[in-house]
């Protein structure tokens, strides 16, 4: 948290690479290198630093009542769900750019690949919005995984020549170009009559529920009153479990890509492509299957959190998303699977939902009264010194200084940390290990 | 520009050559089939399908009208994207929001020419963020008010170029050594910061701001809208003075300079800082003007509208090759022209996605722009 704050203003902190071994130079390094002992340590203390910061929030908020329990709990939900589905969202596009350097800002349309393939292989048939085929979920789940691997696919054989910035052109129009095509009518009556199933268009798709919430269904083991929290937010808690164990599987199955032959070929790439095809590697075969593999992941990440609510329309895969995602990888630091989630984190905790917590507290505490409706109309009385209205109207858009906070953020870590607030963790593209003996297969892909 | 470059380009093209076939084919197609609408031959091939069919030269004529239209706009942002992306060597994800900064500082000046006295200098400055008089009543266009949209347009272009200047000094001028990337997604950051520093200041609100009384004038049987003949005749004439700025002037010939080889430039001894902010502040009045006449043709303002418009502005550069001024203009056309004859086969669901995938086609099989790569001006 210190570390994020600080980074932004701290000059001591710019410049190239720190040479290994050097002497801490700030005390933002010094406190990251003892924190860098232990990376469950470092998430599991970001983690905890959050929870502390929302619960002086809610209590900031609520006071301390009999309702301060549940206001408490379900705020923690809150956040663990989006830590959860930050982290696996910025796992996947770690797997794309901090590990093979392929500059992917089309992640929102990837995410809704996998919750419509999900949702039309699983959603009921006669759902009210939109319409499925009624199979289990995990086929729908696999499906959309599926689906959003191809059309990666079919953007990654042709568009991995490119050059970064081409490429990062070409997947926001792809990510455009699928939100247009789910939100068309068009197309969502034409399935209909053509397959037997319906995207809703722009009026949504209903998704099947949760598994978790068999369990609170009546009849069910949990189908009963909890002491101090409401059900619902149990019910929410159940399912935040089954993501955090996801995120738990992908950063495990990330660690094995990133550590095998494999990764070492796709660090390489990162680093110097030509080198690696030097050494008879086919590097667009490598970019095509990692491509395919954060694509389902990407896929993954939108199905457990997009997908799990019960309803979804295009109007949730806008590029803004995959700004998110990306703000979350460069906090944490590219390349760095552990700084993928440590950024998730401090992003959700303190550029995401911070600011709209600190805004409701304030509005609430200064007795502000009515925002005036406009800028001119709260700008006005500062000429008769009365700064209330404008203070009013800030609290009242609270939502615009949250994207201007981003913005400025974004630009003062890539002014001055670009290498996220965890410092240089990007893993070597080293054949051998040098922490650890015996890591990884010696097979060659 | 290696050997290996130059190689796997070819390499490229020979393997792109298939699709390239199959595009021209469709493109073929799709002419014969638009020759016959126009000409009212119909051939049917399946029960819902056929051939040809019947379109008037009127509607026609129409949808080549309102492409030209919305292509001036794309290609006159474009012209300052392109520069800048030749010239600093990144793709700046801002300009989008330039183009809004532009559209919301001229219309609030034009709005409190136009209706001057008649409401509240607030109301009209903020473009009618809240309620007030409606654009009617204000009466800013063509035909009422011409000092006022002439002054708007000229407030745009200040208003932006200082903006962009800042945000030049401020953001990426400690950053000018960086590769394109992070400089790319600083420019996010900085889109988003401006984004929503307009929608703090002006609101969200979608609101109508021109007045339309008296700008539809009939002609010889045709309707005429007086804002989009003002918008083509500002946008031509400031394109013809972008081509003779570059052409004519030294300053013009220093930028082609840069855009072409930098580290020439500089051993020549072209003061390259003030050229690249010579080309901020080009690249800024002309998108800064280009979000005013939008505005001036479409009637509504929003927050969001630059950045709706950045996808078919980065299309209109890439088509027309990075760094070519004439090439983005050229490309503004060709996208703004499918964007809107498109619809003669596709419903409006999907012209925009039509658009796109022009161009991501044109990345993937010609990356170096349909006119062969001209990189300078």
């Amino acid at each position: 948290m210190s570390a994020a704050t600080d980074a932004g203003g701290d000059p001591a902190a710019d410049g190239g690479d720190p040479a290994e071994g050097e002497e801490p130079a700030t005390v933002t390094d010094a406190v990251v290198g003892a924190l860098q002992e232990s990376d469950l340590r470092i998430v599991g203390a970001t983690m905890l630093a959050m929870y502390l910061l929302f619960l002086v929030l809610t209590v900031a908020s609520e006071g301390i009542g009999p309702r301060t329990v549940n206001a408490l709990v379900s705020t923690w939900v809150r956040l663990t769900f989006l830590f959860a589905a930050y982290s696996t969202l910025a796992l996947a596009l770690n797997l794309h750019w901090g590990y093979t350097g392929l500059f992917n800002i089309g992640v929102a349309g990837f995410m809704a690949m996998g919750v419509y393939g999900m949702a039309l292989l699983s959603t009921s048939p006669d759902a009210v919005s939109g319409m499925g085929l009624g199979l289990p979920l995990p086929i729908g789940v696999v499906g959309g995984m599926t689906l959003a691997a191809v059309v990666g696919l079919l953007a990654a054989l042709p568009a991995l020549r490119l050059r970064a910035d081409y490429l990062a052109i070409v997947t926001l129009g792809l990510s455009e170009i699928i939100r247009l095509t789910l939100n068309s009518a068009t197309l969502s009556s034409w399935t209909v009559s053509t397959f037997g199933f319906g995207t809703g268009g722009g009026s949504g798709l209903d998704l099947p529920d949760t598994p978790t919430d068999a369990l609170f269904a009546a009849g069910g083991p949990l189908d009963m009153t909890f002491p101090l929290v409401q059900t619902s937010v149990v019910r929410r808690a159940a399912w935040v479990v089954v993501m955090a164990v996801f995120v738990l599987l992908v950063y495990w199955l990330l660690r094995r890509v990133g550590n095998s032959p494999f990764g070492r070929v796709l660090k390489a790439i990162r680093e110097d492509e030509l080198v690696a095809q030097s050494l008879g590697k086919d590097t667009r075969w490598f970019k095509i299957k990692v491509f395919m593999l954060g694509c389902a992941l990407m896929g993954l990440g939108g199905i457990l959190w997009q997908g799990s609510q019960g309803f979804v329309s295009p109007n949730s895969f806008r590029p803004i998303v995959t700004f998110y995602v990306f703000v979350a990888v460069i906090v944490g630091g590219s390349g760095s699977n552990t700084g993928s989630i440590v950024g998730s984190i401090l992003f959700v905790g303190l550029l995401f939902e911070g600011p709209r917590t600190i805004g409701s507290i304030l509005g609430n505490a200064l007795e502000l009264g009515g925002s005036p409706g406009t800028f001119p109309a709260a700008v006005a009385p500062l000429g008769s010194l009365d700064p209330m209205p404008l203070l009013a109207y800030a609290v009242g858009n609270i939502s615009a200084f949250r994207f201007i906070l981003l913005g400025v953020v974004l630009v003062l870590l890539m002014q001055h940390r670009p290498e996220g607030v965890l410092g240089h963790r990007t893993e070597t593209a080293a054949a051998v290990d040098l922490h650890r003996s015996g890591s990884g297969g010696e097979t060659d892909e | 520009m290696g050997v290996n470059e130059s190689l796997q380009r070819g390499r490229a093209a020979v393997r792109g050559k298939p699709f390239l076939f199959l595009a021209g084919v469709a493109g073929l197609v799709l002419l014969a089939d638009l020759l016959a609408r126009l000409a009212g031959v119909e051939v049917p091939i399946t029960a819902e399908r056929s051939f040809g069919g019947s379109l008037s030269a009127l509607r026609f004529g129409g949808l080549v009208w309102n492409g030209i239209v919305v292509g001036l706009i794309f290609g006159l942002a474009g012209i300052g994207l392109s520069m800048t992306y030749s010239i600093l060597n990144f793709a700046n994800f801002s300009h989008g929001d330039l183009v809004t900064t532009g559209a919301f500082t001229g219309w609030g000046a034009a709005l409190l020419i136009a209706g001057w006295g008649g409401s509240s200098a607030g109301h009209l400055l903020s473009v009618r963020a809240g309620s007030g008089a409606g654009p009617n009543a204000i009466g800013a266009s063509v035909v009422q008010s011409p000092l006022a949209i002439l002054v708007g347009v000229i407030v745009a272009a200040v208003a932006t170029v200082l903006v962009t200047v800042a945000a030049d000094r401020i953001v990426y001028k400690p950053m000018r050594d960086r590769g394109g990337i992070p400089l790319l997604i600083a420019s996010i950051g900085v889109a988003l910061a401006l984004r929503y520093s307009i929608q703090f200041v002006y609101g969200a609100r979608n609101r109508g701001v021109t007045a339309t009384e008296g700008v539809g004038v009939p002609f010889y049987g045709v309707s005429i809208d007086l804002h989009e003949i003002t918008l083509v005749i500002v946008a031509v004439g400031l394109m013809l003075g972008t081509h003779f700025l570059l052409q004519r002037t030294k300053l013009g010939k220093a930028m082609r300079a840069m855009a072409d080889n930098k580290d020439l430039a500089l051993v020549t001894g072209i003061p390259t800082e003030r050229v690249v902010t010579a080309t901020w502040v080009l690249g800024g009045a002309l998108a800064g003007v280009s979000g005013y006449l939008y505005v001036l043709e479409r009637g509504t303002i929003e927050f969001n509208l630059g950045w709706f418009l950045l996808l078919f502005i980065f299309a209109a550069v890439i088509l027309g090759g990075i760094g070519s001024i004439y090439g983005a203009i050229a490309g503004g056309l060709v996208i703004g022209l499918v964007h809107e004859v498109s619809l003669i086969w596709i419903s409006s669901d999907f012209n925009a996605a039509a658009a796109f995938v022009i161009m991501i086609l044109v990345l993937l099989y010609r990356p170096e722009g349909l006119f062969g790569g001209v990189t300078t001006a």
